[in-house]
């Protein structure tokens, strides 16, 4: 038999249901593997929960009351919040957080039978594209260890990627899902927004963050997001009140006459030739599969930059207002007053890119500044979404690169956040629209860095995307490939 | 347009943020970097058109979403020893702050 690391969610899942394996050994392997912390893609491990969870599912798996997922492992990325691990959101000033509730996706997931690792590394906040922004240490690509593994779900992809875990979730505000799993040749899907539960994820910037999983393939993710949304309308105001689906039932279907919309924005001189070639190979693959490639624009593409990087930190500013040494988290050791309080604790407790966002949305809902900037940004977010909206009109799905390069060095832009913005460019329009988008493996660049594969679908067209990714990866071998860090 | 060091001090202060110098100097840099890719919003004519708060006012196939709110009734146990367990400062029960009031 496969080593068990080496399995994905539905053999996992295959193998406990029939008795081949118990979730306490599954768990024991993979808790085996996290020793001295593999490209610092944890932030916590609790030998003795995750055991604890294994024993309750193994005793569901005895007495017919398992879930779907029952016993198969699975990381949490540090923005959940957790009852039984600490939650830092990668932050300093959330150093030893412990929430008195889980998330609704967490809850979800272990109501399914999935069984918690840990928590992942991530950018502070979910600020970042590389993961260097974590107040506890960069995670490093397990395809090239001096190379970024993308952010700000860094520590998911990574892990997923060198076999830690068969799964992760993430979150996407404007990228976070989709480019960390390209650079580290995974899959990830992030719904449409208001699918996932945002009850429990700390906020960033709640018109954008949404949840999604992160696996080894299409089939997988579909299992994982099946699990992960449904209605959640007691706790979250924009939670979508549409009924729970199962993605994995349409997962077959052929894509002869499938239309792929191909926007001649994405294909750019920013374009890194070896992304291209493999982007250009996958568009190959899907019309022989069926698929009709049909040239379509998105002319709004370059401002989604701006327009995302104002309404982001606008309403970062806002969320992170709740961070003031009285409730939770750090407190500044000496101050004068309460002001003085709230300014040296939040000094002391955010890192640069934080200070960095905070500032800027502060600054662009400034009295004299909103209708400039904020308002602008607001109105050009609507022609970003209907510009989709007529795309979609003559495309079934929207295909392209999720970035315009393959994971760059360690450090490369680090001192250049604008440098870093402009690398979001392609994800950035699917998030401000918030429609569903996923990203695929479709084969390695120069270096032997991996390439990733941008699905856009229709709102609520999640099914859709899954199926497309499936046939693909039934076609193509590129998502097995794994780095030689995992064997 | 500009920022000066003036305003990074006044947005400093509207976000409550103690900036050293240095990192007011370089904060001051990276921020105007910024904005010298956001001009090109101002150029784009939106008029007539409506700002976007939110992706559910954009999906053409859901009704309008109101601000949703959930019955006023009491759902959640009361668990303050949980919910200050990562508390800074606690005194019997209650969160400490500095003195506001003379």
């Amino acid at each position: 038999m496969t080593e068990l690391h080496h399995l994905g969610v539905a053999e996992l899942a295959a193998l406990l249901q029939s008795k081949q394996v118990s979730a306490v050994e599954v768990a024991t392997r993979f808790l085996a593997r996290l020793g001295g912390n593999p490209h610092n893609a944890f932030l916590d491990i609790d030998s003795e929960v995750t055991l604890a969870q294994a024993r309750e599912s193994d005793a569901k798996l005895a007495n017919g009351t398992a879930g779907p997922l029952e016993g198969v492992p699975i990381a949490h990325k540090d923005v959940f919040v957790t009852k039984d691990l600490v939650t830092t959101a990668g932050s300093r000033i959330l150093n030893g957080y412990r929430s008195p509730f889980d998330a609704t996706v967490v809850a979800r997931l272990r109501q399914a039978g999935m069984v918690t690792l840990g928590k992942l590394n991530c950018d502070e906040f979910a600020m970042g594209s590389a993961n260097e922004n974590s107040a506890y240490g960069a995670v490093s690509n397990p395809w090239n260890p001096a190379h970024v593994p993308g952010g700000s779900s860094g520590g998911s992809a990574a892990a997923v990627a060198a076999r830690l875990t068969p799964a992760a979730t993430g979150t996407d505000t404007g990228g976070s899902i989709r480019q960390p799993a390209a650079f580290c040749g995974i899959t990830g899907i992030k719904p449409t927004y208001g699918r996932a539960s945002r009850y429990g994820m700390v906020a960033y910037a709640s018109s954008l963050d949404q949840a999604g999983p992160m696996a080894r393939s299409a089939e997988d993710c579909a299992l994982l997001l099946s699990a992960m949304c449904a209605p959640d309308l007691d706790r979250d105001s924009t939670s979508l009140d549409v009924a729970q689906e199962n993605f994995s039932a349409t997962l077959g279907h052929s894509l002869q006459g499938l239309r792929v919309g191909v926007p001649a924005e994405f294909f750019g001189d920013g374009l890194a030739a070896d992304v291209r070639r493999a982007i250009e190979a996958a568009l190959k693959q899907l019309q022989a599969l069926g698929a009709t490639l049909v040239p379509i624009g998105l002319p709004r593409t370059e401002l989604s930059i701006p327009v995302y990087y104002i309404i982001a930190p606008a309403e970062a500013s806002s969320n992170l207002s709740r961070f003031d040494g009285v409730k939770f988290g750090h407190r500044a050791a000496d101050f004068a007053d309460l002001n003085d309080m709230y300014k040296k604790t939040r000094a002391e407790g955010f890192g640069q890119e934080v200070k960095r966002r905070i500032m800027t949305g502060a600054y662009v809902l400034s009295h004299g500044y909103y209708d400039a900037y904020y308002l602008q940004a607001q109105k050009i977010r609507r022609m970003i979404a209907d510009d989709f909206q007529s795309a979609f009109a003559s495309c079934d799905v929207i295909a392209g690169p999720v970035a315009p390069t393959t994971a760059w060095k360690l450090g490369d832009k680090a001192d250049d956040p604008v440098a870093s913005y402009l690398a979001d460019i392609f994800t950035l329009p699917a998030s401000l629209a918030g429609l569903p988008c996923m990203s695929l493996p479709v084969g390695l660049g120069d270096g032997g860095l991996p390439v990733g594969l941008q699905l856009i679908g229709n709102y609520l067209q999640e099914a859709k995307l899954l199926n497309v990714a499936h046939q693909f990866q039934l076609a193509t071998e590129h998502h097995t490939q794994q780095p030689g860090a995992a064997a | 347009m500009s920022l000066t060091t003036t305003d990074i001090a006044r947005i400093a202060n509207l976000a409550r943020l103690e900036l050293q110098a240095e990192e007011s100097a370089r904060m001051l840099d990276q921020i105007n970097a910024f904005f010298d890719i956001v001009t090109q919003i101002s150029r784009v004519d939106t008029s007539g058109v409506l700002p976007m708060a939110h992706p559910l006012d954009a999906m053409p196939t859901m009704p309008p979403i109101h601000l949703r709110l959930r019955p006023d009734v009491a759902s959640e146990p009361n668990d303050r020893e949980a919910n200050q367990r990562s508390a800074p400062a606690v005194e019997r029960g209650l969160f400490l702050v500095p003195k506001v009031i003379e």
